[in-house]
């Protein structure tokens, strides 16, 4: 290869004319492709919830809330207005705390036993952990079904709660287990340098250290365990209809403008949580 | 076995008084991890006081066995007191030491003044604020106590994890390579500061370090590891001028190891006679008993380099100065402060001189026929059983 770059004899006009002072739409469009892209998939992600938010305003012709009609405080006055679905809220709020409570409390022990320790059935352990992430949850449901059946155990609350218990474990051992990797060892030997025994060392520099870990754990946990339909439908019975349940009935039979008020008021709790954290975030780091 | 000499590491301090109130004493101390042993019987007084370097390369177990002074790690066999209480076994936090580690090890979630506070408030200590305050004053850290260590420097980090060990006053102070994450400048200030900081508190500090240099400007002792075990132990100048070891003259700056037979022994005076058969003259008293051969051994700044006389004589020694005068210069690099020469000698050695550029003198160019002389008192001899090479390649492998 014998080819001269950047370099033109003397005297020969430059390859290129110069940046013209009118900038054309292409040039215009090229630079601000980034932005055009993400206000498209914006719009892509947040357009149901735009339209569940809608029509929570809604004031629907017969049992369904499909097509806008007009204006409506209505649902929003009497959210309990529609038959049953209260309940079924507060049974899904109920399991959700249980379930994410238990879980996190076992699966954060279970993350340090993994991360922390060598012992016999270890790796065992952490193929059994990945399993209900990766198992279908028709093949799960089912199985549990099969299991509460054949062991006697009577479908409701317990069951719910069981199963759920089961898949947020997961989660939350794998959360918590990758804070406690990324966690420097040394930090708790200078605990113990400085005169801080096994259980201050834990309470002090361990536990406040790897607690983000367990919240966005417990996060997930409550998320996973408030929305499951699938493997809650298989271990229900008909006295314990959870809030996912609540809404896939009331599709076949109408769906009342009550549903579109919990979604909205969940969503925009989701939303000052985040923004909530991403503030206190912001001013702690600048305080200084 | 590798052969040592002029050393006793029995259990006499470098004060050479036996252990004191407060001395902390290593005895017979052994770590094996698996089949290979870190620390090998190692016996060692540290006065109370004192600042203490354990200067070694990697890998020779130096910080192993600060780890067993801390209580981070277990000896395999032998035995850790301060003045008469046994700590061997003791739980790191029942321990009067503490620890300023490599990377610092500050908790990122505190504080600088609580970082500073922790060790107090573990042990209840009255009045935290005032002692942390004082310490923060000491480092020079009073305007940073509300920072979290995310949002300071290299510099100040190394000043927090400081503040927070010896704000305890702990009977003694572990250092593990301090000052090896800061850059060359910011070291050497680091260096000057820890020195005053020791003086000003007066603990025990006990230094680990890769950096010769780091060592020497700081301690009043040097204990040189090689390989788990202590090759030599004394204050930096007399570790400098008399290494008792081929590893201890390489590692600690830089040597010209020639070899050679001994020819004649006398108490007032020994000479060796070098590869050109050349008798040159070694203070008796260093020269390693019962061996007929040695390295002939002379620090690179002790040589000076002459223009050649006519006559291509063999090496010898009049007045007091030992002579190589048949010598052609190699190599020059003038390094402003001094000028540095590879000179090879009649038996095709190259040794290295550094002269001082002290103005006037003749720079010597490659090619020049030179003749090199050096005093009687700055040549010293170590046993021919030793590799001239230990030491030289770690020193470098490290910078």
């Amino acid at each position: 290869m014998t080819t001269t770059v950047g370099q033109r004899p003397a005297g020969a006009k430059p390859a290129t004319i110069p940046a013209r002072r009118r900038r054309s739409a292409w040039t215009v469009l090229r630079e601000n492709v980034v932005w055009v892209v993400a206000a498209l998939a914006l719009v892509y992600l947040l357009l149901p919830n735009l339209v569940v938010v809608l029509f929570s305003f809604n004031k629907p012709n017969g049992r369904f809330n499909y097509t806008w009609q007009r204006f409506s405080l209505d649902a929003w006055l009497h959210p309990c207005a529609a038959p049953g679905m209260c309940e079924s809220l507060s049974l899904s709020l109920k399991i959700g705390v249980v379930a994410t409570v238990v879980a996190t409390l076992l699966g954060t022990m279970i993350a340090f036993a993994l991360a922390r320790y060598r012992f016999h059935g270890r790796a065992g352990s952490n193929l059994l952990i990945f399993l209900p992430m990766a198992t279908p949850e028709v093949v799960m449901g089912s199985s549990l079904l099969t299991l509460f059946v054949s062991m006697g155990i009577p479908l409701g609350r317990v069951t719910i709660l069981i199963a759920h218990i089961m898949f947020c474990l997961s989660y939350v051992v794998v959360t918590v287990k990758a804070r406690i990797a990324g966690l420097d060892p040394r930090l708790e030997q200078a605990a113990a340098d400085l005169y801080a025994n096994e259980w201050q060392t834990f309470r002090r520099i361990t536990l406040p250290l790897v607690a983000p870990g367990i919240a966005a754990g417990a996060l997930l946990a409550f998320s996973l365990s408030f929305d499951d339909y699938i493997v809650t439908n298989f271990n229900a019975s008909n006295a314990s209809i959870t809030f996912p349940m609540y809404v896939w009935g009331a599709a076949a039979r109408g769906t009342p403008v009550q549903i579109n008020v919990i979604g909205t008021a969940m969503f925009v709790l989701a939303v000052l949580a985040v923004a909530l954290g991403q503030l206190a975030g912001r001013r702690r780091s600048r305080a200084h | 076995m590798r052969p040592r000499r002029g050393q006793d590491s029995s259990n006499t301090g470098p004060t050479g008084v036996a252990s004191a109130s407060g001395d902390l004493v290593l005895s017979s101390l052994t770590k094996r991890f698996g089949p290979f042993t870190a620390v090998d019987g190692l016996d060692l007084t540290i006065a109370q006081g004192s600042f203490f370097a354990l200067l070694g390369p990697s890998g020779c177990g130096k910080t192993t066995t600060l780890r067993m002074i801390a209580g981070l790690e277990q000896p395999t066999v032998g035995e850790i007191r301060i003045g008469e209480h046994e700590i061997t076994y003791d739980k790191p936090y029942r321990r009067p030491v503490n620890t300023v580690f490599q990377s610092y090890a500050l908790f990122p979630h505190l504080s600088v003044r609580e970082n500073v506070a922790f060790g107090l408030k573990r042990r209840r200590s009255d009045s935290v604020a005032s002692q942390v305050a004082e310490v923060l004053e000491l480092t020079e850290l009073q305007g940073l106590a509300d920072r979290k260590p995310a949002q300071l420097s290299g510099g100040q980090q190394q000043r927090v994890a400081l503040a927070r060990a010896i704000v305890n006053k702990p009977a003694v102070l572990l250092l593990d390579e301090p000052l090896g994450a800061l850059d060359l400048k910011l070291r050497r200030q680091m260096q000057v500061e820890l020195k005053r900081i020791q003086t000003e508190v007066g603990l025990t500090f006990v230094h680990v370090t890769h950096d010769q240099e780091e060592a020497m400007t700081m301690a009043d002792t040097i204990a040189v590891m090689n390989a788990g075990r202590i090759e030599q132990l004394g204050a930096p100048a007399e570790l400098y001028e008399l290494p008792a070891t081929t590893f201890a003259a390489n590692f600690l700056g830089q040597s010209n190891l020639i070899r050679a037979t001994v020819a004649q022994r006398q108490p007032d005076a020994a000479t060796v006679a070098l590869p050109d058969g050349g008798l040159v003259a070694v203070p008796s008293g260093r020269l390693p008993a019962g061996i007929a051969e040695v390295w002939v051994g002379v620090r690179p700044e002790k040589i000076s380099v002459h223009e050649a006389a006519d006559r291509a004589d063999p090496a010898g020694h009049t007045a007091g100065r030992n002579r190589i005068p048949a010598a052609v210069v190699t190599d020059a690099s003038f390094m402003g402060v001094s000028t540095q020469y590879l000179v090879r000698t009649p038996w095709q050695q190259e040794l290295m001189v550094f002269e001082q550029n002290r103005g006037g003198a003749t720079i010597f160019r490659p090619g020049d026929r030179v003749s090199l002389s050096f005093a009687t008192e700055h040549t010293f001899a170590l046993d021919a059983g030793q590799d001239a090479e230990a030491g030289i390649e770690l020193d470098e492998a490290l910078g």
